[in-house]
């Protein structure tokens, strides 16, 4: 039980996706501008991760490893996270049409969100067991879904700030987006595996 | 022989793939109106709630099914042409003739009237007012989409709609009367 917790505690904030590791930084920047777009986009890649890294496990453990085809995991691991995300997209709309008009047109962007192929690609690296992987990935998730969030609510003071012309907009994001990495590197002094 | 093995399992999951989410798009297939798809293009979509709908998605839905309060004039910053293409989509006639065609517009509060009750603020559709609680309120005419929800809100009759002027900026050669 321990192990898990640590697991989790290292991807949520030790080995933050998005500030530790630089994934999924075009969404970082791209809808962070409001909190409740962040919310959703961090909710919905939470479920794609979490389910393609458990299809993906399966893919490597049963197709890719023992037939010696690991060279094609890439290409594999794309196709089984468009598919879970076109999946994820028809489910949504037939059980919840307001949260599919909420989400919109990020739920099939998340196809090309790196963190998400990133998740994948980590677990196969760190050799760990099914019930390992699907709880690193969605610890890893949560990390992303909770740094988001922060970096919405700064941005939407950032917002009504006063900031001198040169620095509005972008600029300042990119300044935010590295304190705030600095910040997150006071985590790496919790020891974890 | 490695070759196959490779092609081979891509191909299956790519079948397999497939196949899957062909049946989910079939089982979970959702109706959509045609009708209503084209009713809303035709709206503007500024979501301004004049109709008495939350917005032109909910108008358009609606006209589509046929409610007893909902007819093709029933868009007021439309104007004509949108009466019109309505009217045209859905089969029925109309009769515009003492339609008044009016220019676009912005509301404006008058700051000697204004008493500070924020009521308006919580009425805009587009957070386009500012004030706070016994200040002066004012209208930023850029946001402003003039829906006039503001208007009736107003204890003291403080806000009216008045037209944009032109300018070089926002002039333009007229537009066709009617659309296609």
């Amino acid at each position: 039980m321990q192990e898990y917790l640590l697991l989790m505690v290292g991807a949520i904030l030790v080995n933050n996706v998005i500030l530790a590791r630089f994934l999924g930084l075009c969404s970082f920047m791209g809808v962070t501008t409001r909190v409740d777009t962040a919310m959703g986009m961090g909710l919905a890649t939470t479920f794609v991760i979490t389910v393609s890294s458990m299809l993906n496990w399966a893919a490597q453990a049963y197709l890719l490893e023992p037939f010696g085809l690991g060279y094609l995991r890439t290409v594999v691991f794309i196709l089984v996270i468009a598919g879970a995300v076109q999946f994820t997209e028809m489910t949504v709309r037939k059980v919840s049409p307001p949260l599919f008009q909420m989400l919109g047109i990020y739920l099939p962007l998340i196809t090309t969100n790196c963190a998400v192929l990133g998740v994948a690609l980590l677990l196969i690296e760190g050799r760990m067991s099914f019930i390992e992987s699907t709880v690193f990935a969605f610890a890893s998730s949560l990390g992303y879904s909770l740094v988001m969030v922060i970096f919405a609510g700064l941005r939407e003071r950032l917002a009504l700030a006063e900031i001198p012309r040169l620095f509005a907009g972008p600029p300042i994001g990119f300044i935010t987006a590295g304190l705030l990495a600095l910040a997150f590197m006071g985590f790496s002094g919790i020891s974890t595996v | 022989m490695f070759l196959l093995l490779a092609v081979g399992s891509l191909t299956v999951i790519g079948v397999v793939l497939g196949g899957i989410l062909g049946t989910a798009a079939r089982l979970l297939a959702v109706k959509v109106d045609p009708l209503e798809a084209d009713l809303q293009a035709l709206l503007p979509g500024s979501q301004c709630g004049q109709c008495g709908y939350v917005g032109c998605a909910q108008a358009a839905k609606a006209l589509a099914a046929g409610d007893a309060a909902a007819t093709a004039t029933l868009c007021p910053p439309g104007g004509k042409a949108t009466a019109e293409a309505l009217a045209k989509r859905l089969g029925v006639s109309i009769d515009l003739s003492d339609h008044v065609e009016r220019g676009p517009e912005y509301a404006a509060i008058n700051e000697e009237l204004c008493i500070g009750c924020t009521r308006c603020l919580k009425e805009c559709s587009v957070d386009g007012i500012f004030g706070a609680t016994k200040q002066m309120h004012t209208i930023l005419v850029e946001s402003c989409h003039a829906c006039g929800k503001c208007i009736p809100v107003c204890p003291t009759d403080a806000i009216t709609m008045r037209p944009i002027p032109v300018t070089l900026a926002t002039w333009h050669w007229p537009k066709p009367a009617t659309a296609h």
